[in-house]
């Protein structure tokens, strides 16, 4: 009943490509922005921020960038954590070097670094494919871990090899406190994700599909492989190296290599399956997903009263995590984002059956 | 023409930095030898490994994320239960468990999933691993054990004579060999010379076709796990015997990847040939490479050998994006 | 017989010949294409006629001979270069983006004709969005002619086979092509379905003055419909010449129906 669009025509093409043309959506998304930038600093704890929603922003974010690649151009790549760390050491090294810098610049350069990095390492895309490309996107994963573990410039010669970061401070605002840090994350986020949204239902948007449904047909129609290939590439770094920048900065505040290594990109992409490939909203659930499990796993036994100790809770995660992806998998292997659409399309017509 | 001329190029390559210790003279001859056989030595455990990925994607069209996790199931599962009885019968009871453990993967995973695309596969694989990983560990234990399997761990002294002061060979890697070509021979005529091997190959092709001509393709998967089990069985004998056995998910597979697409996905060939290549190419590269890289640019030494596997085979694959043997595929519109 | 004024022609295949490997798909054909008209190509199957139009958009590089289009001769184009052209064509095999929408599909036909950059994409209010509405007004043109305005936001691969193929013309059409290669396009289809895929071909050509080579199995939608055919058997034309001329020629009659004893 609430849900039915009936008497909801677009007389305008304009109208019509919305991002969310149906009233009842936008009032949906519009009240959780609002209710995000009010709402949740009134309510939340420093737990729920520093734990939950900070994290999460940031892994959405990086999320979309991965989809972009993976789930609307279909290049598989496994290089995600590099090209976040590349992103993190760039927005380190800014920070460091070029003091004096806005700290949204810095995430600007941050960013186009690891885009420029991305592209280097999405050439391969243009002659392998499939599996094998995932295997030599693990190249540029591996290859840029040791980099920044072992090439002293980048962390500016730490013995340690970690790097840290200060509170951070934006146009003389201080954003070191977890609702400000939250509230800086909301902004950012939804910017991003919006130009992302908007990417995708563009041309370019529709170049990457083809190029991931049928290249040698979007060859026909005048799509260059190239170009889709590379663009989605270096779009995608982009959002990788931004969020690897956030996580360094915002959400860890000092780190080491090791912070973003192949663990990372694999949970990236368990994100992005989770939450369903080649869908904006999809990178938004799968993250929860992600960021939501540990904390679960974790709390239950202790309020189920079973005491288990951190390795066997380790185990457990590790058996639970491999057995909810196939499980996943097999019911709904288009994710969240599929359930979720399947859902609405239910409420369209609830009460009724048909 | 280009092709040809881009691989005569990268073969003359990797010559010229194989040759190139000795004609620098950076190692002497009697060295030179040992960091070589030691480079193929390691190349025959990885192609044990990559042999598992093979087979199962041969057959199912399935790339298994999950053997290095069988293979490390089954060297824990031989150790452990090594502990409390004589090897040859956890041997026996290992083999029971990793084909019990294909049956159950066929039926709970595979089947669900039969007709989903690449990814989809590669992600329940992936998932199959991660909970492998955590049950391994809740039954067997974290830490690390060793597999006893009777045999010496002294090096041999061999070629005193040619080279002075010999060259040092390690026992274990003699006997990896061995069993590698064993196996591999064993596959080899397995694939071309049975029934139950062209079914599997038929399958491979086309599953639907292969269907429609009666074979029974559950059943065909079900053998297929149980031989990959089974291989990932002898590779985690041959591992686990000569660098002890612990759960670590991102060390066996992870370094048998580069092997499996460099040789070529379906290729059995390309798995021996690609984990000699790899093999020695590390080998070389740790040793040589790296002090080399960081005397020159000041890179605090070692760990090329984390990424240098891969490194070479994408430069492989740059040349044949489908592996040295792998198919061809043609797309056609 | 059509009333059609064809004009000089656009596009000349000299001597084609093509192989994959030993398997020998096409022989010296040669033969023309005069603006505007509609050019059939006829043959048995396996005849080579989709390796034909492969060839005259650069999907496939023959080993031999040439091609001439639009007064430039060439040994082979690139895809991408052929659509920039005005090369526009359909697949046999229905090459549909799969994961996209009817409109969407349709849409990604205007690539080419679209000039936004990424940052007005991004940014999307402004120059970005009103060029979307410019093209989707066009692209609704076409779904209007192929009347399938009820399925605009339907993935294509929820649709039957007929409906799949207008899509498939659509994308086509929203090229804006000046040579229009249709690979069967009538395959598949029933009755009624042929004769609103022919009156769709036709209007284009009437409409739009599109050059059309098409290749068909249905005699009479060949005969209807063209202005001059070519026969192809295993690789070789063996007629060229109007649909009268064609039909009565032996070689091609001996082609179909085999040699009478």
């Amino acid at each position: 009943m609430i849900y039915r669009e009936n008497g909801q025509f677009k007389t305008s093409y304009r109208a019509d490509q919305q991002i969310f043309p149906i009233v009842q959506d936008r009032v949906l998304v519009l009240g959780l922005v609002a209710f995000a930038v009010v709402g949740v600093p009134l309510l939340a704890g420093e737990y729920l921020y520093n734990a939950i929603l900070v994290p999460w922003l940031i892994l959405s974010l990086a999320a979309i960038g991965l989809n972009l690649v993976v789930g609307y151009c279909g290049q598989i790549s496994l290089g995600a954590g590099g090209i976040m760390a590349v992103g993190a050491y760039a927005a380190y090294n800014l920070f460091i070097r070029v003091p004096a810098l806005n700290f949204l610049v810095v995430l600007l350069l941050a960013g186009g670094a690891a885009a420029a990095v991305g592209m280097l390492f999405g050439i391969p895309s243009l002659r392998i494919k499939g599996l094998y490309l995932a295997v030599a996107t693990l190249a540029a994963q591996f290859f840029l871990d040791w980099l920044f573990s072992r090439v002293g410039w980048f962390t500016n010669y730490a013995s340690s090899g970690s790097v840290s970061t200060p509170a951070l401070d934006l146009f003389g605002v201080s954003i070191a406190a977890p609702a400000r840090k939250f509230l800086f994350l909301v902004g950012v986020v939804t910017a991003l994700a919006l130009i992302a949204k908007n990417l995708v239902r563009s041309s370019i948007g529709r170049a990457w599909m083809a190029t991931r449904d049928m290249d040698v047909a979007a060859e026909v129609i005048g799509i260059r492989p190239v170009h889709a290939k590379l663009t989605a590439f270096g779009v995608s770094s982009f959002y990788l190296g931004v969020a690897g920048a956030l996580w360094g900065f915002v959400y860890l505040g000092s780190w080491e290599p090791l912070a973003f290594d192949i663990n990372m990109a694999l949970n990236l992409l368990f994100m992005i399956i989770i939450g369903g490939l080649g869908s904006i909203l999809g990178c938004f659930l799968g993250a929860a997903f992600m960021v939501i499990l540990p904390i679960f796993l974790n709390r239950v036994p202790s309020w189920l009263g079973v005491p288990l100790s951190t390795a066997m809770i380790s185990n457990l995660e590790h058996m639970i995590f491999g057995g909810l992806i196939i499980f996943f998998l097999i019911v709904e292997p288009h994710g969240l984002a599929r359930l979720w659409a399947i859902a609405k399309d239910k409420l369209r017509l609830w009460p009724f059956p048909h | 023409m280009t092709r040809r001329i881009g691989i005569v190029v990268l073969l003359a390559l990797l010559a010229a930095g194989l040759v190139a210790p000795v004609v620098l003279g950076a190692a002497p001859g009697g060295f030179y030898i040992e960091v070589l056989l030691g480079g193929l030595m390691a190349g025959v455990l990885y192609s044990l490994v990559a042999l598992g990925f093979v087979l199962i994607y041969k057959a199912s069209g399935v790339f298994n994320f999950a053997q290095g996790a069988m293979v490390l199931f089954a060297a824990l599962s031989m150790a452990r239960m090594g502990e409390v009885m004589p090897i040859w019968a956890s041997l026996v009871l290992t083999f029971g468990i990793m084909v019990v453990l294909a049956v159950l993967i066929e039926r709970l995973v595979l089947r669900p999933l039969v007709n989903q695309e690449g990814v989809t596969l590669l992600m329940a694989t992936l998932g199959i691993a991660y909970f492998l990983d955590g049950f391994g560990q809740t039954i067997w234990g974290s830490d690390i054990y060793k597999l006893d399997l009777g045999i010496s761990k002294e090096p041999a002294l061999i070629l005193e004579n040619v080279f002075e002061g010999g060259i040092l060979v390690s026992r274990e890697d003699v006997v990896a060999a061995a069993t590698a070509t064993v196996l591999v021979t064993f596959l080899a005529l397995f694939f071309r010379r049975t029934a139950v091997g062209r079914a599997l190959r038929a399958v491979a092709d086309d599953q639907q076709a292969a269907q429609s001509v009666g074979v029974p393709l559950n059943r065909i998967w079900t053998i297929v796990w149980s031989v990959a089990g089974v291989v990932a069985l002898v590779a985690g004998m041959v591992w686990g015997s000569k660098l002890g056995v612990q759960f670590s998910i991102s060390t066996v597979a992870l370094k048998s990847l580069p092997v499996v697409f460099l040789g070529g996905l379906t290729s059995v060939t390309g798995a021996i040939v690609g984990g000699l290549i790899i093999g020695v190419g590390e080998k070389m590269a740790a040793v040589f490479l790296g002090p080399w890289m960081a005397a020159t640019f000041g890179v605090a030494g070692g760990g090329i050998e984390d990424w240098f596997a891969y490194v070479l085979a994408l430069v492989f694959m740059l040349f044949r994006p489908e592996g040295l043997f792998g198919e061809v595929r043609i797309d056609r519109v | 017989m059509t009333g059609r004024s064809t004009g000089a022609p656009i596009l000349a295949v000299e001597d084609i010949s093509l192989a994959f490997g030993g398997l020998r798909a096409l022989a010296q054909v040669s033969f023309d294409v005069r603006e505007h008209e509609v050019r059939a190509i006829i043959g048995p199957n396996g005849a080579g006629k989709s390796s034909m139009l492969n060839v005259i958009n650069g999907v496939y590089r023959p080993q031999a001979g040439a091609v001439t289009y639009l007064g430039r001769r060439r040994d082979h184009m690139e895809p991408y270069e052929a659509a920039r052209l005005g090369i526009a064509r359909t697949f046999q095999g229905l090459a549909l983006f799969k994961g996209m929408t009817v409109l969407e599909n349709i849409m990604t036909g205007r690539a080419l004709l679209m000039r936004s950059g990424m940052l007005a994409q991004a940014l999307w209010l402004g120059p970005g969005e009103r060029e979307e509405i410019a093209h989707r007004q066009r692209v609704e043109q076409i779904i209007d002619f192929l009347e399938i305005q009820a399925h605009r936001r339907t993935p294509v691969g929820r649709l039957p086979y007929g409906l799949q193929k207008r899509v498939d013309l659509g994308r086509a059409l929203a090229m804006e092509p000046k040579l229009l290669l249709l690979d069967e396009p009538m395959a598949g289809m029933n009755v009624e379905e042929k004769q609103d895929m022919c009156r769709f071909v036709l209007d284009v050509n009437d409409e739009y003055g599109t050059t059309i080579v098409l290749i068909e199995h249905d005699m009479s939608v060949v005969m209807d419909i063209s202005d001059r055919v070519v026969v192809l058997d295993y690789g070789l034309k063996i007629a060229d010449g109007t649909p009268d001329e064609v039909r009565n020629d032996p070689r091609v009659i001996e082609a179909y129906l085999g040699v009478k004893h």
